[in-house]
Parts: C-alpha cells; sequence; structure tokens
C-alpha cells in the first residue's frame, strides 16, 4: 500500500514555491503534504495530492521537472513518543530513511508520517508485522 | 642576447630560400610516410618535388584538429615508432585527444627553440628558473624544462600547483625566472601578500608566461606586483609546444621562429590571406620536425602580424599576442576546453540531449567554470543524497575529460535561453 509522492526540483530562486502552488490551485489539486529539502543553488519540492496524474502533466506543461516515486504513509496516534516508535522498529529492523515529513490530521488526534526508505518492500512489512496503520492515498486525501 | 644569433638574424632573402628548401623536403616526406596526408595530395594533383615559391603552399589542403583526432594516436606520424623517444597528448578522452611525437632531433630542435625564447627574455645560464607549469603529457612543462637544460639554467621543476610551497621555493632557492600561466603569476603575488612576503625582496627578474590570452594590462599589473620583466611565449603541441614564437625584451610582439615554422594568417572565413597587419587565423606549418610534421595547421587562434622590423635585431616576424579564437574553445586555467567535451559527457549521464552554458569568471586571478545543467527527468531525484551524487559524478567525469576543475550549477528545465550556436552557449567574464 504504498503512496505515490510527486517531486518537483527548484531553483533557488524566489517565488518558485508561489508558483506552483497556484498552479495546482487552478487546476483544483488539492496539496496534503508537503516537504521541501534544499541545499545552497537548489531544492527538492516533494508532495502528495489528490490527483497525481494532473497534478504531474500541469506542472510539466508549466516548464517544471517532475518525478513520481512511491512513499509509505503511517498513521500513528498524535501523542508523545509516536514517531518514536516507528523509528525505533525501523531501526531494529536494520532500516535506513532516506526522508521523511509529517502532518497531523484534521482531527488533530492522528500524524501521518510520510516515509522514504532505503528498503520500501521490508520496511512496510515490518511495520505491519508490529500493527502500524500504513494509509493509503486515497485513505490521506479522505482525512 | 641571441641563442642562435645566425638562425635568428638571418636576412630575408636567405631565410625565404632555407624555408622552401624546408618546405619542400617536408612535403616531400609527409606525402611518402603519412597516409593521410598521401591521400590528400594525390586527390589534388600535387607533387611537392615540384614546388618553387612558398606562396605554392596555398595550393595544399589545410589540417585540423580532427584530422589529429581522426588519426588517434599514431596515424599522423611521419617516422616509426621506434624512432620515437617522446609522446605528448591534449587533453580528453580517446577519440577527443590528439596525440604528438618526437624523435631524438625533434627533442633538440625543441629544446633549442625554446632556449631560443628564454634568451630572447633575458634568461641566461646564470638564472634559476622556475617552471610552474605542469609536467605529464602537457607539452608545457617539458618543453620549457628542456630548454632551460639547453641554455644552461638552473632548473627547478616544481610543476603546477601548492601555491605556497612555489613561493617559499622561489625565496629559499632564489629564482629569478619563472615559467607559468600569466593568471597564475597574479594568483602567486596574492598569495605572496597573504604570507606577508614582499615580492621585492625576492631574486626574481624574469617571468615567461604563456598557455593562456592575457593582456597589456595583466602585464602591467604582474610587472608591477612582482617586480620583474613579464614576456609572452606561445605554442601549441599539435605543432610542437612552447618555443613556436616568443617575445624579446622590446616587449613588443611574439618573434616566430620562421627556420622551424613557416606562418599563414587568414580570414578564417574565407580561408585567403589577410592583408598586411590585419588580424586573421594563424596557420602553422613545420618546416623540420621529423616524428609530426603538421601542413598547414589551422590553430584557430587569432592574431596579426607586425611586419615592422623589431629594434633587437631578428628579422623573424613577429604577430601580436593572441586575439581570440576563431572556434569555441576555451582556456581555463591553461587548459584547453570544448564545449563539445562537455556535451558528450552530459549527453552520457543524462541520455538525452544536454541543455547547458558555461560561465567562464576570474576569481583572485583564477578561473573558474560553471557548468549550468538543466535538469531533466532522467538526472532528477526525490532523493536530495541522490541529487549531490549526480553533481558529484558530472563534476568528476568532467574534471577527468577536461583534465581542469569545473562547478555544477543544476537549474530548472528550460530556464536557460535556447540558442542556435554553440558559441553562444559561453559567457566568458573575464576581464583580462
Amino acid at each position: 500500500m504504498l503512496v505515490e509522492q510527486i517531486a518537483v526540483f527548484l531553483e533557488n530562486k524566489s517565488g518558485r514555491l508561489a508558483e506552483i502552488t497556484a498552479i495546482l490551485a487552478e487546476n483544483a489539486i488539492n496539496i496534503r503534504a508537503l516537504s521541501v529539502a534544499d541545499t545552497a543553488d537548489f531544492g527538492i519540492l516533494r508532495l502528495i495530492v489528490d490527483k497525481v496524474e494532473q497534478a504531474k502533466a500541469v506542472l510539466r506543461e508549466n516548464g517544471f521537472t517532475v518525478g513520481k516515486t512511491q512513499v509509505l504513509a503511517v498513521e500513528v496516534e498524535d501523542k508523545t513518543g509516536g514517531l518514536a516508535r516507528v523509528l525505533k522498529c525501523i531501526k531494529d529492523a536494520g532500516i535506513n530513511v532516506e526522508y521523511m515529513y509529517a502532518f497531523v490530521n484534521k482531527t488533530g488526534e492522528n500524524a501521518v508520517l510520510i516515509f522514504r526508505f532505503e528498503k520500501m518492500e521490508e520496511a512496510m512489512a515490518t511495520l505491519l508485522k508490529e500493527g502500524f496503520t500504513i494509509l493509503s492515498r486515497e485513505q490521506i486525501c479522505s482525512l | 642576447m641571441y641563442w642562435q644569433k645566425d638562425q635568428e638574424c638571418l636576412p630575408r632573402p636567405e631565410l625565404t630560400k632555407l624555408q622552401l628548401e624546408r618546405l619542400r623536403h617536408t612535403l616531400h616526406r609527409v606525402g611518402n610516410n603519412v597516409p593521410f596526408y598521401r591521400n590528400k595530395f594525390n586527390e589534388l594533383k600535387l607533387h611537392p618535388e615540384k614546388i618553387t615559391s612558398l606562396e605554392e603552399l596555398r595550393d595544399y589542403p589545410f589540417t585540423c584538429k580532427q584530422d589529429l583526432r581522426n588519426n588517434y594516436p599514431y596515424g599522423l606520424f611521419a617516422v616509426p615508432l621506434r624512432d620515437v623517444v617522446r609522446v605528448h597528448a591534449s587533453s580528453g578522452t580517446t577519440g577527443s585527444s590528439t596525440v604528438v611525437g618526437y624523435t631524438r632531433n625533434d627533442i633538440v630542435t625543441w629544446s633549442d627553440l625554446v632556449a631560443r625564447i628564454l634568451c630572447g627574455a633575458g634568461v641566461t645560464a646564470d638564472d634559476v628558473i622556475q617552471i610552474a607549469f605542469g609536467y605529464g603529457l602537457f607539452t608545457g612543462g617539458f618543453g620549457l624544462h628542456y630548454g632551460a637544460e639547453r641554455l644552461g639554467a638552473s632548473v627547478i621543476p616544481i610543476s603546477s600547483g601548492n601555491t605556497k610551497r612555489q613561493i617559499q621555493i622561489m625565496q629559499d632557492f632564489k629564482t629569478t625566472a619563472l615559467v607559468c600561466t600569466p593568471s597564475y603569476a597574479l594568483k602567486m603575488a596574492d598569495v605572496m601578500m597573504d604570507m606577508g612576503i614582499n615580492p621585492n625582496g625576492l631574486s626574481l627578474r624574469y617571468g615567461l608566461f604563456g598557455a593562456e590570452p592575457w593582456s597589456e594590462a595583466m602585464r602591467q599589473e604582474i610587472n608591477e606586483r612582482l617586480g620583474i620583466r613579464a614576456t609572452d611565449n606561445y605554442g601549441l603541441s599539435e605543432v610542437m609546444g612552447p618555443g613556436v614564437a616568443g617575445e624579446c625584451q622590446e616587449c613588443n610582439g611574439l618573434h616566430i621562429n620562421e627556420d622551424h615554422f613557416l606562418v599563414e594568417v587568414l580570414n578564417p572565413e574565407t580561408l585567403t590571406p589577410v592583408a598586411p597587419g590585419e588580424v586573421g587565423e594563424l596557420v602553422l606549418t613545420t618546416l623540420t620536425k621529423e616524428a609530426f610534421p603538421v601542413i598547414r595547421y589551422r590553430t584557430r587562434d587569432l592574431t596579426r602580424l607586425l611586419p615592422e622590423p623589431c629594434p633587437c635585431g631578428r628579422t623573424f616576424v613577429r604577430m601580436s599576442r593572441m586575439l581570440g579564437r576563431s572556434d569555441d574553445m576555451l582556456i581555463i586555467k591553461g587548459v584547453n576546453v570544448f564545449p563539445t567535451q562537455i556535451e558528450s559527457v552530459l549527453f552520457d549521464i543524462e541520455g538525452t540531449e544536454p541543455h547547458y552554458r558555461l560561465i567562464v569568471e576570474r576569481e583572485n586571478n583564477e578561473d573558474k567554470l560553471t557548468v549550468m545543467v538543466e535538469v531533466v527527468e532522467s538526472i532528477f531525484f526525490d532523493e536530495m543524497k541522490k541529487q549531490k551524487a549526480l553533481v558529484e559524478t558530472i563534476k568528476k567525469r568532467l574534471a577527468s575529460e577536461l583534465g581542469v576543475g569545473v562547478e555544477i550549477k543544476l537549474v530548472e528545465e528550460r530556464s536557460l535561453e535556447r540558442f542556435n550556436g554553440k558559441a553562444e552557449r559561453v559567457i566568458d567574464k573575464r576581464q583580462l
């Protein structure tokens, strides 16, 4: 139950993020989660959206370089130690985290952690075995 | 001061006679020994033995860098490999590299010609000469080294790099003559300041600079900051290496060693001679080289001849400092770089035609080449680690292909303007 994420290459210059979000808004695409990784020269924007293919298409049309990757969305209770329990389980399994970001859902009860692991399938199996809740894209979008 | 006065001051009629004799001999030899030339001569029905004037050379075909590449590695050698005692090569990997060879006689000639340049610049057997050109396949280091030894100077073969050590040695060994690129001389002056060393306290008197274009303003700056007399010298590995031409102490143009090289200055478009004194492309024919003679080699360097006699007494014609290029070659830290080399590496990595731009700057008297690369999907990753690794890969591949380090800047797709000509892909911000 991997979730599709889109990644966009960004030069570090003003207004780029605003432009991307405007393009998505114009096309009625909803952003559920996002993160930016940056260096002095460039950044990588990662997005979870409700309409993946459409988002890719409109961003490409507007000249952006877009990539698609699979990530894992883990739902935990929004309580102290929530993230720590997930990470401990992953560490014990000897799996590396490439990157992660998180958001809290509307009710504020649960947090959703988005992960990119070195070994995705193995990580998913480990987390399921430990009883964690893995969300699909549909579930994320309906939160 | 002359190294070989009889030759360097040879009256023009005798020089012309000598050149014609040597030209006929060279054309004859390459026609016999090098299939590349033989085929071309046959095609054009040329008969070297019948040549009666230097002007008839204009009937002969040109040789370009691509011809050297096509005949990689030994295809244009005019002697069997057993007679070759030295090989040099330009940067670039197989296929884009050019290889040249020297017989024992060639090395002797080369050494004498470099000794002439050193002598003309004021260097004598009493001098201590520090050679800060790279030693290796590049002709600069070994070329100057052999010439300086031939002259009898004390040679410090320090090679390039490690500026602080260069300066320390310059101070301790009492170097009197410095050989490097002009920009490196200025960098040395900067580092001396940082180290708190006053150049006036050094023994340095002469600087022989080459391998990259420079200006009169840079000469003044070098002279003032290092307290020396800077002279320009010119050469290229395809023709021989350093020793083709150099300035005498008049510091007003470079005398071409005409008894060994026949010079033409042509309009790069029409390939016909320009009017005397006008700017054109320098085309050289070797007159005495055994292992690697070259006929009408298009150097792509732009210069003009200065036909007026020189007060120094040499009869060899002078040419101005290099005024530019008739192709898109860049000289970065003295290393020849072609945008096509960069393009092929990027193509290889991206798997598609790359869009890129080259920015050349001079920071702290050092050339800096930045390659701006548009990020397409094949080289875009959602993981920062992989994206950074890609930058490193491009850097390493380019450094190994070009023989000089580059900076990489990733930019968004379609953010670089589209050009028709490749030369426009280069922005050279250097103010010489």
